[in-house]
């Protein structure tokens, strides 16, 4: 192979070697501990409302590198709602439907100013940061209210239920999860097959045969391993299903939908893509309600998880949430970023966080790691994007 | 015979995979003014920017004698301290900046804690009025014109201690009479000694002041002409520009089928978004048959893309009145979508800025103003949007490795093709171009006619806003022009001249 091929395979492909990179160092720093079940299982379920928000993030973050601060705010107040609502024995499905339209109307509010009145995004969300902290206080009197309803817990993953019960009850193993490991490889490849067939039968170029089958039996590995170590450990955390279905439904609508397309346009030039009859209003307003939503379900995941609610959940939130973004190749001025991207920062982040701990580092230094990573990713957008200049 | 003042010899210049100059010689006597002169991409900028040591010493090959002595600039600040200045064709000040602060940016008057606000601006005005400026040097950048600005950034180079003075497109944004003041004050200075090399795509101007001209193409030097020995008529500049004689500069339309009235736009009145007690449109009438292509004639800011703006759904302007109709039906078009809807497209003058998603592909932008028909449900069909844009591609010749290349790495005229597909796609009656051909090479130039020739053949209606007078008289059948906001004349092509159009701006004239 030629030095170009190589540099463009490298470019292409920058964020999976670092991740592996990462996670080979970490293995070695922790004496493979990392990747016992267990850890692979907490990876996932401490994680999950990283995943949930950042790919609400990503949307805010094409339409031109703007944030959202006020997610872990409202990701506090969210669940201190939710959690009051149970305290007082409201219905469960009330309770949750309560959360979600919490969510998404304080997404609207905020929108609302960034999209028709034009606020910058930085400073409605720093106001909404501060608001909704201190609404969070207001609501739960400045105590902890606990979560007991333990159907709440099973559906959202929280306490000791957080995991998709096996049918089959083999001791040690479970057989469950394995097989809807197997059965996700079996769908992808199917979907893969079926694409490329397709796109011979039009006449459509496609990649080289060998290349796809490298990356198909790639990805299949390690669907297969991740569902093997779970497998030995509880099985599926609960978390891990909404955190799936939040990211195939975005990732759709990021690559196959106009309103995920629009969002890319106004990211790359909004005056052009007002003049091609695309309402950017209403892009802005969109990226920024949904964000809402996401963050009321990220509330429900955390209180959940932690089967309480304190007026100190949901600090920092959006840092993880923004970093995840752009370690995952988002650009900080809009209009480049994936959902697949976005998983693999969330997810190199995680294993930062994981790797640390078991090797013992102090949290101080922690935070300073994580800093400089997301430092480095963006010196990384930058300077490629001048190479493309 | 004058001094040599500088000599460029043998200058070669590559990036990786290309070769951006190859073998360029320049000599420039001291006091004469010297043009340069040739297509987009022949190396023109490269040479300056290797000149002023943009392109450090090293990068290039070949030597910079100024002055009697090799020259080794590794930065900008190298070369201006031995007094070679350039303008950039971008203008390079801060409009919140009074002219004073600007002048003397980065060469600050006192000591760098310690500003001396009072030498700075009692500088600054000598050299003001060195250029013919009368504003004081305590004004805004923001509040004088873009005419005034260009002086401006005379000024500040004189403030260098220029000795030769490098002016990159000193004109491309000027009107005729700004421009006319600054190719006269080039003349002046230059009887009071001072060296300069313009930069310039208006022949004209370049017949009008230059002393020689050197043409480039391709990154080599072709020749250089001497006014006193030489023919320099722009017919001669762009026989060595181009390599050949362009006798046919237009491409001819075989059967001219003019139909019935297509858009018909009636009493149109448009205030300024900001100002707006000021009129930019005012009571503009026009009409554009099926098959015909009409041009709109004018000086920079005669209000002919506010008044196409306005018209495309209303995309500029406040308080605007007026009626349009299509196919002898009035419609409103509030926005751009109902505009696109009552199938009128207006393709933008600025591509990069108001055009173009440059970090997207050419197949995202081709679809971008008519996702609709690619998609259902609002699930866009991948496969039929390649189609689209590989058809499209091949139907106007784009010039791409594939359409799934970023537009951002296109040259300017396949950029322009990109954006004709983009609006062609959404199948309109009405073409509104403006400035089609801006910043684009002779040869794309003829194959962006070609479609418009093509488009109007199909029976479609193409509305063209250009400022180049050749180009106007080539293309259109009928000519409206506009100056100061109003319609003040319209001559059909068989009438129509260069001098017939600027009697009619010139007379209009308040």
């Amino acid at each position: 192979m030629d030095k170009a091929k190589v540099m463009t395979f490298v470019k292409k492909y920058t964020m999976i070697i670092v991740l592996v990179l990462v996670m080979l160092f970490f293995g070695v720093g922790t004496n493979w501990l990392l990747f016992k079940p267990q850890n692979v299982t907490n990876l996932i379920s401490q994680n999950a409302y990283v995943f949930v928000l950042a790919t609400g993030m990503l949307l805010c973050i094409l339409t031109g590198g703007n944030i959202d601060l006020s997610v872990g705010s409202v990701v506090c107040f969210v669940g201190a709602v939710g959690a009051t609502m149970m305290d007082k024995n409201i219905n469960v499905v009330a309770a949750v439907i309560t959360m979600l339209i919490v969510g998404l109307l304080i997404g609207a509010w905020q929108a609302f100013w960034i999209a028709y009145v034009h606020v910058p995004p930085f400073i409605t969300t720093l106001s909404g940061m501060l608001v909704f902290r201190g609404l969070s206080n207001v609501v739960l009197n400045g105590m902890t209210v606990s979560v007991t309803s333990e159907s709440f817990q099973k559906v959202f993953g929280g306490g000791a239920n957080c995991y998709i019960p096996d049918v089959f009850g083999v001791e040690g193993f479970n057989l469950t999860c394995m097989l809807a490991g197997i059965l996700a490889c079996v769908i992808y490849v199917l979907i893969q097959v079926k694409n490329r067939l397709a796109r011979v039968k039009k006449g459509y170029e496609v990649d080289s045969l060998a290349g796809m089958i490298v990356k198909t039996v790639i990805i299949c590995v390690a669907i297969c391993a991740v569902a093997y170590q779970l497998s030995n450990y509880k099985g599926i955390p609960t978390a891990l299903i909404w955190v799936l279905i939040v990211v195939l439904i975005y990732g759709y609508i990021t690559s196959k939908t106009t309103i995920g397309r629009y969002f890319y346009a106004v990211g790359g030039n909004e005056k052009a893509t007002k003049l091609s009859g695309i309402n950017t209003n209403r892009v802005y307003f969109i990226a920024y309600t949904n964000m809402g939503l996401l963050a009321g379900l990220a509330g429900i995941l955390t209180i959940a998880r932690l089967t309480s609610a304190q007026p100190t959940y949901g600090q920092n939130y959006e840092m993880d949430a923004i970093g995840s973004c752009f370690i995952g190749g988002a650009s900080a001025y809009g209009g480049i970023g994936t959902v697949p991207g976005v998983i693999i920062g969330a997810v190199l982040m995680g294993v930062i966080n994981l790797g640390m701990s078991i090797m013992g580092v102090d949290s101080n230094y922690q935070r300073v790691v994580k800093g400089l990573v997301l430092l480095a990713a963006v010196i990384f957008d930058v300077t490629t994007k001048k190479e493309g200049k | 015979m004058a001094k040599v003042l500088l000599e460029m010899k043998n200058i070669i210049k590559t990036f990786p995979g290309v070769k951006a100059l190859d073998n360029v010689n320049l000599k420039v006597e001291e006091g004469e003014i010297h043009a340069l002169v040739g297509e987009n991409g022949a190396g023109k900028s490269t040479l300056m920017n290797v000149l002023s040591g943009i392109y450090p010493y090293g990068t290039y090959e070949g030597d910079i004698v100024y002055d009697g002595e090799i020259c080794k600039f590794n930065k900008i600040k190298d070369s201006e301290e031995k007094g070679i200045v350039i303008i950039h064709q971008e203008l390079a000040l801060i409009p919140y900046m009074t002219i004073g602060e600007n002048m003397f940016l980065g060469n600050e008057r006192g000591k760098s804690f310690a500003i001396n606000w009072n030498e700075t601006h009692g500088l600054a005005e000598k050299y003001l009025k060195m250029v013919g400026l009368k504003e004081s040097s305590r004004t805004l950048i923001k509040d004088i014109g873009t005419g005034k600005q260009q002086l401006v950034e005379i000024a500040k180079a004189l403030a260098k201690n220029a000795k030769l003075l490098i002016l990159d497109e000193p004109t491309a944004s000027l009107n005729e009479t700004d421009s006319q003041a600054l190719l006269d004050l080039l003349l002046k200075f230059k009887k009071e000694g001072m060296t300069s090399i313009i930069i310039s795509h208006k022949l004209n101007e370049i017949s009008y002041v230059a002393d020689k001209i050197t043409v480039i193409r391709d990154g080599s030097t072709i020749e250089t002409l001497d006014k006193e020995k030489d023919d320099i008529s722009e017919d001669r500049i762009i026989k060595g520009m181009v390599g050949r004689d362009l006798t046919d500069r237009f491409p001819k339309r075989e059967t001219k089928n003019i139909g019935e009235v297509n858009m018909e736009i009636k009493d149109w009145t448009v205030y300024h978004p900001i100002y707006t007690e000021r009129k930019v449109v005012d009571n503009v009438s026009m009409n554009v048959r099926k098959g015909e292509v009409v041009g709109i004639s004018g000086l920079m800011g005669a209000g002919r893309t506010e008044l196409a703006m306005s018209v495309f759904g209303h995309s500029y302007g406040t308080n605007i009145s007026g009626q349009v109709s299509i196919n002898g039906k009035e419609v409103q078009m509030k926005s751009v979508s109902e505009a696109i809807k009552n199938k009128l497209a207006y393709v933008t003058e600025d591509r990069k800025g108001n055009g173009l998603v440059l970090s997207n592909s050419i197949k995202i932008n081709t679809t971008l103003a008519n996702l609709k028909a690619v998609s259902k449900n609002t699930v866009i069909n991948s496969d039929e949007e390649y189609a689209v844009a590989v058809d499209y591609k091949e139907k106007l010749r784009t010039k791409c490795p594939s359409v799934e290349q970023n537009v951002g790495n296109l040259s300017g005229g396949n950029q322009q093709k990109v954006l004709l597909a983009k609006w062609m796609f959404t199948d309109p009656d009405v073409l509104i171009l403006d400035e089609p051909t801006r910043g684009i090479d002779v040869g794309a130039k003829y194959e962006i006619y070609c479609i418009i020739n093509q488009l109007v053949a199909e029976g479609k209606s193409v509305i063209m806003i250009s400022s180049e007078l050749p180009e106007v008289l080539g293309m259109c059948d009928r000519i409206y022009i506009m100056n100061e906001g109003r319609m003040v004349g319209e001559v059909s092509a068989e009438e129509a001249s260069q001098e017939v159009i600027m009697s009619h701006i010139l007379k209009s004239s308040k």
